[in-house]
């Protein structure tokens, strides 16, 4: 079974996120990793992989940086990476990062999955896993908890609110995994030594055959105008409790006309 | 002026209060017709003529409802065929926002998720956004298409405006294609009898500092009428179903009290509960960075100062 995960490298959420001038992400002047939410998606194609036979494909649509994520995802034991870097996909909305997705994926061969994470832990818009099943043209087992290939069949438990549904779908299919559903690996040495022989391909836009015009700032379908950092919280009253703390934090309750 | 369409959130015909607010933001925009997928239209029309929905666009068909979101996704794009309207807006959920993404390559339109405003601007649209687990604030725009918007709730106060909001049925035959995934089990969830975390005014969170026992955190949210939520770490542990679990990769709420018992307050607990009105923290660790968000803190071991909390508000009530 072949399976493709797309992992995007994102700015570390430890560190001070920002926007750089244009308003897009900052994504050079900080700290990057594999985002973690698409650990999750490595690590339930690892299972899928040593469970039978097959071989997984990591596939990541990013500036020069964005190398690590593929790295690491090879270290945790993925096969091969593509990694698509152009200058011209800088500030490429969902949408335009789905259409660089969808071609990087037809170009990398024959799948039977494409996995993705819940968000990216950036944009956290939770949409390019269901963009690409539009593109690709393939049912979507989106935001499962619980993952099972059997014979040409791909389930998974889909949660929400008032229900928990199983859902099913043949494949080829795209699935996206929630970080319910299982623990990710830590690279281990040998993984690490492993990873450096592994095949990385870099594919340029002219390599895909995608427009330039049709990606990247100018050609997104949507753009961010401005940004402001939000203004601090005023610090607030706080007490040590000496018996009477609970109590305190009643007449504050009562205070504020919450009581 | 051009129609703006508003997928009607409902649970058989009663209709969410986040559709009232809905329809409030389309008027800003142009003329608001409701999308009502399912049954029951008939139970759901006042409302919906209530807030200013002229038209409703009513899709009732098996095939939208018995599988997920590919069938929704190609029922919008009907309605959108039809009406031609000038932006398309739904409540922020996730099936509607996959729809919704679906919708946006179908019609190649620009998609905003999670606005927590929108306004007309220079002939199209202005959104506003939180980032970065709430530590920015972005404005944003469409630039092609009609604009494809999900809004969370509390997006706007609800604003009645009479309408007839007249019934059009949509004849719709969903592609095999979209039919390929399927709902094959469902298990109904059991009620907790609190409020709904979303919408509810109030939250009593519990965190790893409760140790398993969530007693007074439920006891302290039930004496407010506050639903009950919990951390990542209190979830993972088993100690409390994941739907209630706040944060990056569980609710997103924004509720008048925050209440924090037992939760040090890392990046991505914050991003679920950090444009809560007001925020509160009981906390053994007087460094834990929960402190730096609240409005009142108290530094104690949370089983001694909730129950006492708890006695004490109930006091005041009688
Ligand atoms: C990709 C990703 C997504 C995540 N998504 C989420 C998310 O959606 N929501 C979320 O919450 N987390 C999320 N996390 C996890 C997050 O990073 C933290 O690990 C988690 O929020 C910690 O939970 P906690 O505050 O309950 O536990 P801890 O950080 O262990 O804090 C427990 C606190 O309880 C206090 N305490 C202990 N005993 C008592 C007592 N008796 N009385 C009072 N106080 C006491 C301690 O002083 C401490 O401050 C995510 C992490 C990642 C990597
Ligand atoms: N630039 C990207 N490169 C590779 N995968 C991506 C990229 N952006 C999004 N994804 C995938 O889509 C998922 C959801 O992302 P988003 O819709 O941005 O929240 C992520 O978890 C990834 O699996």
């Amino acid at each position: 079974m072949n399976i493709v995960v797309c992992v995007k490298y994102v700015p570390d959420a430890q560190g001070d996120r920002t926007f750089k001038d244009d308003n897009t992400t900052d994504r050079e002047g900080v700290d990057g990793l594999l985002s973690e939410l698409d650990e999750y998606a490595v690590e339930a194609a690892l299972k899928l992989k040593e469970s039978g036979e097959g071989e997984v494909t990591v596939v990541t649509v990013g500036p020069e940086a964005a190398a690590d994520a593929v790295k690491k995802s090879l270290q945790m034991g993925a096969d091969k990476g593509v990694h698509v870097c152009d200058d011209a996909i800088h500030g490429s909305d969902a949408a335009a990062t789905s259409l660089l997705l969808a071609e990087a994926i037809k170009k990398s061969g024959e799948y039977d999955l494409v996995l993705a994470g819940l968000a990216s832990t950036d944009g956290t818009m939770s949409v390019v896993p269901a963009m690409l099943a539009e593109r690709l043209g393939l049912p979507q087992v989106t935001q499962v908890s619980t993952l099972e290939v059997e014979g040409g069949t791909v389930k998974g438990r889909r949660d929400s609110d008032v229900a928990s549904d199983t859902i099913e779908a043949s494949l080829p299919a795209l699935v996206s995994v929630t970080d319910q559903i299982n623990e990710p690996r830590y690279p281990s040495f040998k993984g690490i030594m492993a990873a450096k022989k592994k095949p990385v391909e870099t594919w340029s836009l002219a390599d895909l055959g995608v427009d330039a015009e049709r990606v990247g700032l100018a050609g997104s379908w949507t753009k961010v105008t401005s940004f402001a950092k939000r203004p601090p919280r005023e610090k607030g009253e706080i007490v040590t409790d000496e018996g009477d703390g609970g109590t305190k934090l009643a007449e504050y309750l009562a205070a504020q006309k919450f009581v | 002026m051009a129609e703006v369409l508003v997928l009607v959130d409902h649970t058989n015909g009663e209709v969410k209060k986040t559709t009232a607010e809905l329809l409030t933001v389309a008027r800003r925009l142009g003329t608001p017709s409701a999308v009502f997928v399912g049954a029951n239209v008939d139970a759901a029309r006042p409302r919906l003529a209530q807030f200013g929905a002229e038209k409703v666009y009513v899709i009732d068909n098996a095939d939208v409802t018995d599988y997920l979101v590919a069938p929704l996704a190609e029922a919008l794009a009907a309605v959108v065929e039809q009406a031609a309207p000038a932006a398309v807006l739904l409540p922020s959920s996730a099936t509607n926002k996959e729809a919704a993404a679906r919708l946006s390559i179908k019609t190649e339109s620009g998609l905003i998720t999670d606005a927590l405003d929108v306004q007309a601007a220079d002939g199209g649209v202005q959104t506003t956004q939180s980032a970065f687990a709430g530590g920015f604030t972005v404005q944003a725009t469409v630039t092609k298409g009609a604009p494809i918007i999900t809004l969370k709730p509390n997006a706007c106060p609800p604003q009645a405006a009479q309408a007839s909001a007249t019934v059009v049925p949509v004849e719709l035959a969903v592609s095999d294609g979209a039919k390929s995934a399927k709902i094959t089990g469902s298990e109904p969830k059991a009620k907790s009898g609190r409020p709904e975390l979303t919408e509810a005014a109030m939250v009593v969170s519990g965190g790893r500092g409760t140790a398993g026992d969530f007693s007074p955190v439920e006891a302290f949210a039930d004496i407010l009428g506050a639903a009950v939520g919990a951390s990542r770490a209190a979830v993972d542990a088993g100690w409390y179903p994941h739907a209630n679990q706040v944060g990056q990769t569980g609710k997103q709420v924004s509720p008048q009290l925050y209440v924090a018992c037992g939760i040090s307050g890392a990046i991505q607990h914050r991003a679920g509960m950090q444009t809560s009105k007001t925020i509160i923290a009981v906390n053994k660790d007087e460094e834990a960075p929960i402190f730096e968000l609240v409005d009142f803190g108290v530094v104690g071991d949370l089983f001694e100062v909730l129950p006492q909390a708890t006695e004490a508000v109930k006091a005041k009530k009688s």
